[in-house]
């Protein structure tokens, strides 16, 4: 099983994806004989053809509302957006149009569609390379979203993604392009959309986490194994919508104690929805204060490397959280 | 008043050569359109209905597109004045009743929208929403799936001037300029949007003079002559369905009611523009046409006319009489399974 990046794996996805179904194509800036800015099309453009990646205007709502369109006609597209920061312009496509058609034609038009985009910081990318765009979709029905944390479940996540038959946003940890690695087989496989992972057994609290705080996330809490004795048990969310209640509320109760780390801001973040529920459904079982370790509550992510690293959770960051809880 | 209108009173049938079966028809689609839609406005004043968006006055152009295109293969994406479009596509006066009472069996949302958002998979015709112009990019991604298998549908979508305005009638358009696509997009310039005079939505006479900065064909039409908005129709469908790409047409028409039930238009136009324009009402204008050319007669007038209050009383009774939607139903369907 060959060991490739994270960006590797989701190119093999659309590779497979594209060569599986005539149906699937890619759309988005750059996505042609670029490659991508990330180069995560690069090489599909040759191997496919210009009918199958399609360089598009540099129109971000079109992108999507021409994905949806095209959905809507019975084709299977995977839009680019470049950054997961440019896509509030196609806010409306996706929030009125992608994630209702189901529900406002009663089941008779459904929409097919994924949405790509790299989000997170940590990059020296600032206030508009940097973005975490997750809680807006989230809170939408009739939307999915999906995080992947690692090589192996971005290509088989994404593979479901193209398959689903309604609009997936696949939120990208861009950062981890590159520095993520793993084993991913060459077969055809897929990780089913709506599961969370329990990445790390433990029984003094629990980290919920996805993307790249799920990678800062394990290393924290080997950390805090090894000089503290520690043990947290970690879960990977890695669908965000819909959420898999069940695996995050077994790992509630055996611990009693929750971290939820994200690097999007604080308030009104994905973490309060976990907190939510851990206290609605898993209250008796509680031992201590729901937390959460997020980015704070500004604008942006600096550009300057001393506020930047201010701003992201770090595995040090994590690895104290992590021992408070576990010392409260 | 920014934008000259040449409407005139008389039919231009240059170069429509449509026999007699189809001229009738295409007068029952605009007169049963005008019935229904009369209709709903007296049930919205008997405080039967809660909410009534008209078509009326728009009859021509509408006709003219379903006429021109082929209803169930090519893909339409209209807006929520379009109630003569999709009647004249297959929807039913039935269907349009369940819609405004919001009953049960509802066909095109399950009553989950209000009325005049069209859809039917059956018919192709895509569902729409509120925002106005989304349809537009929408409409460019399913004439790119129609070019991309090599079929020869067109999409066609259909908009108000205001909508014009909006981002997503540029970047569609755009689109199907720079991929020459097989897309009819139809302006229904009726001059306001809700009250705010055309003159405020743009600075050019005309809609379809932005055509050339897609660098797709512009046409402009008579929205209240259904001959001549046939010919400008189907020009454009037959230039998109031969790969010659994408036609913005421009029919000029005009609302002849307020923009919805819960308008009044009294408080920004005059009672004598009104007037004026009513002279110019296209079911009108094709009746006299048809006279005329002794192709309609009093008789068959009076026959259609019962026909349609005949099934327009049918359709109402029907919709009293069916039950509301289960209050439950509001819970789904969010999500396509497997295998949609």
């Amino acid at each position: 099983m060959p060991e490739m990046t994270l960006i590797d794996a989701i190119r093999q996805a659309m590779d497979e994806e594209l060569a599986r179904d005539k149906r699937v194509f890619i759309t988005g800036e750059d996505v042609g004989p670029r490659g991508g800015v990330f180069r995560a099309t690069v090489g599909l453009y040759d191997k496919y053809g210009p009918d199958r990646v399609i360089d598009s205007p540099l129109a971000e709502l079109s992108i999507v509302g021409v994905g949806i369109g095209a959905a809507l006609a019975g084709m299977r597209p995977i839009c680019e957006i470049q950054f997961a920061d440019f896509i509030h312009p196609a806010f409306n496509q996706i929030v009125n149009e992608a994630a209702r058609y189901y529900y406002r034609s009663n089941g008779d038009w459904n929409v097919p569609m994924v949405i790509r985009a790299p989000y997170g910081g940590g990059i020296g990318g600032g206030l508009y390379h940097s973005q975490s765009v997750e809680a807006f979709f989230a809170h939408v029905p009739g939307l999915k979203v999906v995080i992947p944390s690692n090589p192996y479940d971005a290509k088989g996540l994404l593979k479901s993604a193209v398959r689903d038959p309604n609009p997936v946003l696949f939120f990208e940890p861009k950062k981890g392009y590159r520095l993520i690695r793993g084993d991913v087989p060459e077969d055809d496989y897929t990780v089913p959309l709506g599961t969370a992972r329990v990445t790390r057994q433990g029984s003094d609290l629990t980290v919920y986490a996805y993307g790249m705080m799920h990678f800062y996330t394990l290393q924290a809490a080997e950390k805090a194994a090894a000089e503290d004795g520690i043990q947290a048990e970690v879960i990977d969310i890695r669908t965000l919508a819909p959420l898999d209640r069940v695996t995050v509320l077994e790992s509630f109760k055996k611990t009693g104690k929750a971290l939820i780390v994200h690097e999007d801001n604080r308030f009104m973040g994905y973490g309060a929805e976990i907190a939510a529920l851990l206290s609605d459904e898993g209250f008796e079982y509680m031992d201590g204060p729901i937390r959460r370790l997020t980015g704070p509550d500004v604008p942006g992510v600096p550009f300057s490397h001393t506020m930047q690293d201010f701003f992201m959770p770090s595995v040090d960051k994590i690895a104290a959280a992590i021992r408070e809880l576990a010392a409260y | 008043m920014a934008t000259s209108i040449q409407v005139e009173s008389r039919i231009d049938d240059t170069g429509v050569s449509l026999d007699s079966a189809l001229l009738l028809d295409m007068y029952w689609q605009m007169l049963r359109s005008r019935r229904l839609d009369e209709r709903c406005w007296v049930l919205h004043r008997q405080g039967k209905i809660a909410f009534h968006i008209s078509g009326m006055g728009h009859e021509a152009i509408q006709v003219a597109m379903a006429f021109a295109i082929r209803p169930g293969y090519d893909y339409a994406l209209p807006y929520y004045r379009d109630l003569a479009f999709n009647l004249a596509m297959g929807y039913t006066p039935k269907e349009f009743m369940l819609a405004v009472f919001g009953k049960q069996g509802e066909t095109t949302s399950g009553a989950r929208q209000m009325p005049s958002h069209w859809g039917s998979r059956r018919l192709n015709i895509v569902s729409g929403s509120s925002p106005v112009a989304t349809q537009v990019p929408q409409a460019a991604g399913m004439a790119l799936a129609v070019k991309l298998r090599g079929e020869d549908r067109v999409a066609i979508a259909d908009l108000g001037e205001g909508s014009t305005s909006e981002g997503d009638f540029y970047e569609g358009l755009n689109w199907a300029g720079v991929h020459k696509l097989p897309m009819i997009c139809v302006v229904q310039n009726n001059i306001y949007a809700i009250s705010v005079p055309v003159g405020l939505q743009m600075a050019v006479p005309n809609v379809a003079d932005r055509a050339p900065m897609f660098g797709i064909a512009g046409a402009i039409c008579d929205g209240n002559d259904v001959l001549a908005s046939y010919r400008t129709v189907k020009e454009a469908v037959d230039r998109a369905r031969a790969g010659q790409g994408a036609t913005l047409i421009e029919a000029k028409t005009y609302r002849p009611v307020p923009h919805s039930s819960d308008d009044d238009d009294r408080t920004y136009r005059s009672r004598e523009e009104v007037e004026q324009w009513k002279r110019r009402d296209p079911l009108a204008r094709f009746q006299a046409y048809l006279l005329e050319k002794g192709l309609l007669t009093q008789t068959r007038i009076d026959e259609y006319e019962a026909q349609a209050r005949d099934e327009i009383d049918a359709a109402q009774a029907g919709a009293e009489a069916a039950p509301y939607p289960p209050p439950e139903a509001a819970l789904g369907p969010v999500f396509a399974s497997d295998g949609v």
